[in-house]
């Protein structure tokens, strides 16, 4: 049922299914790549530093000798899950919101839709980058915990959580707004039903559509404030890889090893377009209006 | 008119207001302390002085309080001094804003002269060839990293064909104006990229809506020649949203402007804004926040105040708000 859903979408729609499918799959299976190589991702070999591929490294291996192809795959894990994670919530909050303001209407919209004007107003990255820079020590968290993984990788999906829900927000308005005055909600209301029943029973499942297409361009967008922010050193960093990350040593070594500036960005290039295309082509076939529009 | 124009200038203030003091005490939890940065770790300062030091600063009052002075003295003009250049903040941004209204002008500029003939070309047949070329480029106009792009276009323009420099602002010796020219070209691609993309997207739905209107069709029974109804009736309308989309975009832009200025070493409010959060210089920091900020309402004001010229349709009244 999934394969003919994907079929109706396209072909270039289907390609970017199976990129991305590809390479969740190859971010999953990184340790059997290990395995596989019989070497460490994290293994530092300072005597083997900007290798050229070869059959021990297929890629290479960095700047501090360890291996490129295993560090692109686990850096994959990072970026592709604080991708979809970010991207869900951020949906999740847009979707609340929107259901809210398109349902309730009157200043409860006013405020709401003036609030995610205002967050789609601002200069996000500097703000960002303010954000990601908040010693989290002086907000009580003990130094070990404030540089711990798990933490980093929660404030990096909270801070792009926090600049991603707008969109979804005014695309579950506009499809709440449709639905509101339609036959069933107005059934359900003279069965005197909670506003709160409603929404959640009657107008969402409807509002599905909006909702999948923001969600899947929602991913887009994450990865790439989560790349440009770990690039500048302040979301995911090292010796975590993530796909942002790998390429902040790689300028340095533009001029010596170009090659080593290409792939992370291959990888972060290529998620994003397929996300991209997936989304438009998802809004498309959920939506006959846009199809005639958008043509091809 | 003039009432709507006045009401959103002061909704801009108060926007900027909320935002300087959400951002002062976002300063004030950014690591270290602007008092041990500055006595460092010398050995004879003992924590009598330090604390001596942090009340003849008043950094031992609480924040509200700071940030009130702050507003106090920076509404008299005073934006204190920068702690890496130790220079008043105010001189600082005078110095560096041209180069970032410079680079985001050229790639706006850039990005119109771009979009707008491919727009009315890939309009023309809409699903055909050309249409679905121009569409996928635009797709990977909106995908691309910024940053990767700069290091691609550095790959390829500096560092295999040493055709263009990969950054600064001239060569060492001073250079003339082409020189001065050929350091701009790759920040201005690089930050064009992605607004290219978005405009043609954007204005070839716009145009492929307008050709479907009663009054294209009207010219085409006139017996106007297809150019000419696609640029004199169809483009003039199309162009409308896109109008929106140049003031709404400017906050992309300075976002953009940040890493492009970065990665091209541009001394511009962008890179100074980047380098003073790094650099915990928190007067900076706050002050060049606020200008980014500052110069994203007014284009979002400047959208609409055009979009109202351009379209007679369109009355705002200074109750709606928005």
């Amino acid at each position: 049922m999934i394969v003919r859903a994907i079929r109706r979408l396209g072909p270039s729609a289907a390609l970017a299914a199976g990129v991305l499918l590809a390479l969740a799959l190859a971010a999953i299976l990184a340790p059997l790549a290990e395995l596989a190589l019989g070497l460490d991702a994290e293994a530092v070999d300072l005597f083997g530093r900007l290798q050229p591929p070869s059959a021990e490294h297929p890629l290479g291996t960095d700047e501090l000798g360890r291996d490129l192809l295993l560090r692109l795959l686990y850096g994959g894990r990072v970026s592709l899950t604080v991708g979809v994670v970010a991207a869900v919530a951020a949906a999740s909050i847009g979707t609340a919101v929107g259901l809210a303001s398109g349902y309730l209407g009157g200043r409860t919209d006013a405020l709401l839709m003036r609030l995610a004007d205002g967050v789609i107003a601002l200069p996000l990255l500097p703000l960002l980058i303010v954000l990601a820079a908040v010693d989290l020590t002086k907000l009580g968290l003990s130094p070990e915990a404030a540089a711990s993984e798990t933490v980093l990788l929660g404030r990096l999906v909270l801070l792009v959580t926090l600049v991603g829900w707008p969109t979804t927000a005014r695309l579950v308005r506009a499809a709440t707004l449709g639905l509101r005055r339609r036959e069933f909600v107005e059934a359900a209301r003279t069965l005197g039903y909670s506003p709160l029943r409603i929404a959640l029973r009657h107008v969402l499942p409807n509002a599905a559509a909006p909702i999948l297409v923001a969600t899947t361009l929602a991913v887009g967008n994450v990865v790439l404030f989560e790349s440009v922010l770990s690039f500048l050193g302040l979301g995911i960093r090292p010796p975590t890889p993530s796909w942002g990350n790998m390429l902040t040593g790689a300028q340095e070594l533009i001029w010596e090893t170009p090659s080593l500036a290409v792939w992370p960005g291959v990888l972060i290039f290529a998620t994003v377009v397929s996300v991209n295309l997936l989304g438009d082509a998802l809004r498309d076939a959920l939506d006959p209006r846009s199809r005639r529009r958008s043509g091809g | 008119m003039l009432r709507y124009v006045a009401f959103r200038l002061l909704q801009c203030l108060a926007v900027l207001l909320l935002l300087s003091a959400a951002t002062y005490g976002l300063l004030g939890l950014m690591p270290g302390d602007p008092i041990d940065l500055m006595v460092g770790s010398d050995p004879r300062v003992t924590s009598e002085d330090i604390a001596r030091l942090k009340a003849l600063q008043g950094l031992d009052r609480p924040v509200w309080e700071r940030y009130l002075n702050w507003l106090a003295a920076a509404l008299h003009g005073d934006l204190g001094y920068s702690r890496l250049y130790t220079r008043p903040v105010l001189d600082i941004v005078a110095e560096r804003m041209p180069r970032t209204l410079l680079l985001i002008t050229l790639a706006l500029l850039l990005a119109l002269v771009v979009a707008v003939p491919a727009a009315v070309v890939a309009a023309r047949n809409p699903g055909g060839a050309v249409d679905r070329g121009i569409n996928l480029v635009c797709f990977a106009g909106i995908s691309v990293p910024p940053f990767w792009l700069a290091l691609l276009l550095i790959i390829v323009f500096a560092v295999t064909l040493g055709w263009l420099p990969a950054g600064g602002t001239a060569s060492a010796d001073g250079g003339g104006a082409l020189d001065r020219a050929r350091h701009l070209v790759l920040p201005v691609l690089t930050l064009a990229a992605a607004s290219v993309a978005a405009y043609t997207r954007h204005l070839r739905a716009a145009l492929i809506e307008a050709l479907s209107e009663d009054y294209v069709r009207t010219a085409r029974a006139k017996g106007l020649s297809e150019r000419l109804v696609a640029t004199r009736h169809a483009l003039r309308n199309a162009l409308l949203p896109v109008v929106t989309l140049l003031g709404l975009d400017v906050g992309s832009l300075v976002s953009g402007a940040l890493v492009t200025e970065t990665m091209f070493a541009q001394p511009g409010m962008g890179k100074t804004i980047y380098d003073a959060v790094m650099g915990n210089d928190y007067n900076l920091a706050l002050v060049g926040l606020l200008v980014a900020a500052a110069a994203t309402l007014l284009g979002n004001l400047a959208a609409d105040i055009a979009y109202a010229r351009l379209d007679p349709r369109i009355v705002y009244r200074a109750e709606d708000g928005s």
